[in-house]
């Protein structure tokens, strides 16, 4: 692999038929190659979210990040458009699922494509993520920090989202979960109850749990950041696709 | 984590954003992640006037210590002021 990529802004088809903007890295000088749609976190279609959808490139996916933000504030800069979504109250699980599934239809339909399609998300996109790998048929699902799959949110929190902790016999992929034990949405106890249902549900999956972290981990544009965890993490992210989605 | 929790009120007056000065009829305050500010949680404001797009907007992301002294201040003012004018 000559880690060759070539990345753009192209328009996808997501939920309800909507066109909508999405950021596409691809590898350049490999002849098959597997997919994974990168969930952003709330902050947004930003910057380091793209970055880390070139480092998918880099390593041998086609990677693509649909704006989920795009139908609240199409061409604003993304801090902007999250400001907008936050006060509509965030991107709706229906649509959510939609967005992901056009993502992953136009991820198969590229040319050098093996057919198989993953799913990564970041913070809120963690829970995204593993929505997406329970609403859709995909091959492998990682969910980084994701809160509120397990868990109501406290109360007084004006979250139009719940847990969804039930859909996990709907899971149609191996899981691979990273936590961090020093979060606490979602908090050790809560990863330890979604690791249980999905062991009783008979599904696949593996969870870490980084001590000396917390929320966030993987974003090196932020205090949060733990070079341990992270590191560590993405070899368990490539090790995990690699069995999954490279074959 | 990200918290969602957001206070939304009307307001009236101006702020200064990109595009310059525009009028304010909204203001929405949150406790998450700062888009900027180099803290995990920062309480932050955004002034705007959604009528104008999501550009119309000015935004502050401060610290929860900054953020109460900044509402202390404001009251202190308000309430020293001769009678009248706030």
């Amino acid at each position: 692999m000559n880690e060759g990529l070539v990345a753009e802004t192209v328009s996808i088809v997501g939920h309800d038929g909507d066109e909508i903007e999405a950021y596409l890295a691809r590898p350049l000088g490999v002849r098959s190659f597997g997919g994974v749609v990168v969930i952003h976190h709330m902050p947004g279609y930003d910057g380091g979210t793209k970055e880390i959808t070139r480092t998918f490139a880099a390593h041998g996916y086609a990677a693509l990040m649909p704006n989920l933000y795009h139908r609240d504030a199409p061409g604003a800069s993304p801090d902007d458009a999250a400001a907008v979504a936050r006060a509509r109250g965030g991107v709706p699980d229906e649509r959510l699922v939609g967005d992901v599934g056009g993502a992953a239809d136009y991820l198969r339909a590229l040319e050098g494509s093996n057919g198989k399609v993953g799913v990564i998300g970041y913070c809120s996109g963690g829970r995204q993520s593993f929505l997406a790998a329970c609403s859709l048929p995909l091959d492998a699902a990682v969910d980084c920090y994701g809160a509120f799959v397990v868990g109501e949110p406290p109360e007084g929190m004006p979250l139009k989202v719940g847990p969804i902790v039930h859909l996990a016999p709907s899971l149609s992929c191996p899981l691979l979960g990273l936590f961090g034990a020093d979060d606490k949405y979602p908090s050790p106890d809560q990863v330890a109850e979604l690791d249980k249902a999905l062991t009783e549900a008979g599904k696949a999956h593996e969870f870490h749990v980084y001590d000396g972290a917390g929320h966030a981990f993987f974003s090196v544009n932020r205090p949060a950041y733990r070079v341990e965890a992270a590191t560590d993490g993405w070899q368990k992210i490539w090790d995990f696709y690699g069995r999954y989605l490279a074959v | 984590m990200c918290t969602y929790l957001t206070e939304t009120i009307a307001v009236a007056g101006s702020g200064k954003g990109t595009a310059g000065w525009i009028p304010l009829t909204d203001a929405t305050v949150y406790l998450d992640h700062p888009q900027h500010a180099p803290a995990e949680h920062t309480l932050n404001i955004d002034f705007l006037n959604p009528a104008q797009g999501p550009a119309a907007r000015v935004a502050v992301e401060l610290t929860a210590d900054s953020a109460r002294a900044l509402a202390r201040a404001i009251e202190t003012t308000l309430a020293s002021a001769p009678p009248g004018l706030a």
